[in-house]
């Protein structure tokens, strides 16, 4: 009983707390400021969903096959190096590609996406090959043992069993990614870090927070989004969150 | 039928070339089960999965219905081969249904007899048709994803199948009961079925023959009456254990033993007679007493015949126990250690007295097949040894 009455006061100070906000904020005109910003914000947001889409969907597109392929049993021999070498670069941190990409391809949004690119290639690449590799060696007898081909294998039983991993790396690569976009602004390729990189340069918190709050929300939002995809896509037989 | 010509498999490994199978021939007839039973290492698996291919042979040849499979596609052989493994391996992404119906699926069956097909395996292995198909291999019992499995192996009613310890990881309960209804289904269905094993008593139990192996050679091919018999060499000996006579009670029906010469008292006969029948058929111990409708109701004694005067209907014990012409021996011994009693006797179907069973019987029925000891004096069916 005493936890939910402290549940219940906690609750009515949170609200308390709220409303003081909303006056603070109404009175110093700092939701006026916000306001002011708006239509950059609406501008940036589409430009940075863009960057994300298209570096994130170049990434799946590569790194899901990527996976398969060094999965495969011919592969075996360099399966293992080649995972080493995508761990290694893993450990660049994105602003040096970022450098890197730039130093060869110049100023722009091609440089970006490409280190963007990069960036999320690797989570990717990774799960798909771990939860390939990951699928019971009985199941994989099973399935030769009546009769599939190796590409029945892969399509009725790999990929649909690696399918919850290859989301869990698809989710942390595209929630990185949105976060990682406004280093973007760094090489000219816009984005929501425009308001954050020029917010602090000028010392305005209110732009600042213009362009680092809905960066925020676009990753809680992707990340949601990837969730909800996964839920839907990878059948209940092997989908935990639906067991 | 399953023909096996010279079937070899040598394996390289670091340490040289190891030889998994050496030279296995053996057939296997339509219609019946060989288990094919060793310890660990002996070649019994490696034998098994050359027939479908997922072990590929280093040499030798493999006939099925009289058909090498040489030539044929690895796919297509496969898909005509039902198989089962231990693990179960079914796919947790599918229901039951689309695993069950993934062969016929595979095979290009339109979907309406598909679907009928699930049903129907659903029925023969008692799993009820709806609650199941569109359930999930994890909502499962390990008992009942083995059912599953089976049902999957027979779903596009291949004639042969291949089974690899499929009921090694179900708990001993289970076990037998899966083992009771595989053996009801395979005699409706006549598959013709290899079943590695390393349990000599499931194999005496499942196996039309048994092949066992040792050091990737075949070593002894024969029914499992002969098996125990008549074991070929020392190893076989050792491996069937010490107790080998007494599995031998599992394969003898009673049917096999029972003397159908028993003498009975009636209700209305007097002690004095009893006795006297008692000295005449040479009981130790008693005689039974029957009805009217010569089902067993009592037994007289001999120590109460001598020293009573009276009428048997007076002064009976119950019977201990009765057997059937359809028991085995096994439920007989473990009867008669039960009562502490030498005999038992035996009614047909309508309850009616029909012979008896005396361990002098059983013994002698069991010994008799063990006396003629000479190495290559009993028959070895198919059996190609190479020792």
């Amino acid at each position: 009983m005493p936890i939910q009455r402290l549940k219940g006061v906690l609750r009515i100070l949170l609200l308390i707390a709220v409303f003081l906000g909303g006056v603070w904020s109404q009175s110093s005109g700092v939701i006026d400021d916000f306001r002011f910003y708006l239509p950059d914000v609406q501008y940036l947001t589409v430009q940075h969903l863009w960057l994300t889409a298209v570096s994130g969907g170049l990434a799946i597109l590569v790194a899901i096959p990527l996976g398969i392929a060094l999965s495969r049993p011919s592969m075996v021999r360099f399966a293992e190096s080649a995972m080493q070498v995508l761990n290694v670069g893993t450990t660049i941190p994105t602003l040096a590609v970022l450098a890197l990409s730039m130093s060869f391809l110049g100023i722009g949004t091609v440089p970006a996406v490409f280190g963007l690119f990069v960036a999320t290639l690797l989570p990717i690449a990774r799960n798909t090959y771990a939860g390939l590799k990951g699928v019971s060696p009985a199941l994989m007898e099973a399935a030769a043992g009546i009769g599939m081909s190796p590409t029945q294998r892969l399509l009725k039983v790999e990929l649909p069993n690696a399918l919850y991993v290859i989301f869990a790396g698809i989710r942390t690569a595209l929630t990185i990614n949105v976060g990682t976009v406004p280093l973007a602004f760094l090489i000219g390729a816009g984005g929501l870090g425009e308001l954050i990189f020029t917010g602090i340069d000028l010392y305005d918190p209110v732009m600042m927070l213009a362009g680092a709050i809905p960066t925020a929300l676009l990753a809680i939002v992707v990340d949601a989004l990837v969730s909800t995809t996964a839920f839907v896509v990878v059948p209940r037989g092997v989908n935990p969150s639906r067991a | 039928m399953i023909r096996l010509d010279n079937l070899t498999k040598v394996f390289d490994t670091p340490k040289g070339p190891v030889t998994a199978a050496d030279h296995i021939t053996m057939e296997v007839p339509s219609g019946e089960i060989c288990i094919l039973l060793g310890p660990s290492g002996c070649g019994k698996t490696t034998t098994l999965k050359m027939v479908n291919r997922i072990i590929r042979p280093t040499s030798g040849k493999v006939f099925i219905n009289g058909e090498d499979t040489t030539g044929l596609d690895t796919q297509d052989l496969r898909r005509s081969i039902g198989y089962v493994i231990q693990q179960i391996g079914l796919f947790p992404n599918m229901t039951i249904e689309e695993n069950i119906t993934v062969v016929p699926r595979l095979l290009g069956w339109d979907k309406a007899r598909y679907q009928e097909r699930a049903r129907e395996l659903m029925r023969m292995i008692a799993l009820e048709p709806d609650a199941f198909l569109k359930r999930y291999p994890s909502e499962l019992s390990g008992g009942q994803q083995q059912r599953i499995g089976v049902a999957r192996a027979l779903a596009a009613d291949p004639p042969v199948m291949l089974m690899d310890e499929p009921f090694g990881a179900i708990d001993p309960i289970n076990r037998a009961v899966i083992q009771d209804e595989f053996l009801k289904m395979q005699q409706a269905l006549k598959k013709t079925i290899m079943f590695v094993s390393h349990d000599i008593d499931e194999a005496i139990k499942m196996g039309d023959r048994v092949a066992v192996f040792r050091e990737g050679r075949l070593v002894q091919y024969s029914t499992p009456d002969d098996l125990l018999a008549a074991p070929r060499n020392a190893f076989v000996e050792s491996f069937l254990g010490e107790d080998r006579a007494l599995k031998r009670l599992n394969l003898v029906k009673v049917r096999e033993v029972v003397s159908d010469e028993i003498g009975t008292v009636r209700p209305g006969d007097t002690l004095e007679q009893a006795l006297a029948r008692i000295d005449d058929f040479g009981y130790q111990n008693s005689i039974l007493m029957v009805n009217d409708k010569h089902q067993p109701v009592g037994l007289i004694t001999r120590a109460l015949a001598r020293t009573t005067k009276g009428y048997c209907r007076d002064h009976f014990q119950n019977v201990p126990a009765t057997v059937t012409l359809e028991d085995d021996l096994r439920k007989v011994a473990s009867l008669m250690f039960a009562q502490d009693t030498t005999w038992l006797p035996c009614v047909d179907d309508e309850g009616r007295v029909c012979g008896q069973i005396t361990q002098r019987a059983m013994t002698h029925h069991l010994g008799s097949r063990f006396r003629p000891t000479q190495e290559d004096d009993t028959p070895i069916p198919d059996a190609a040894t190479r020792e």
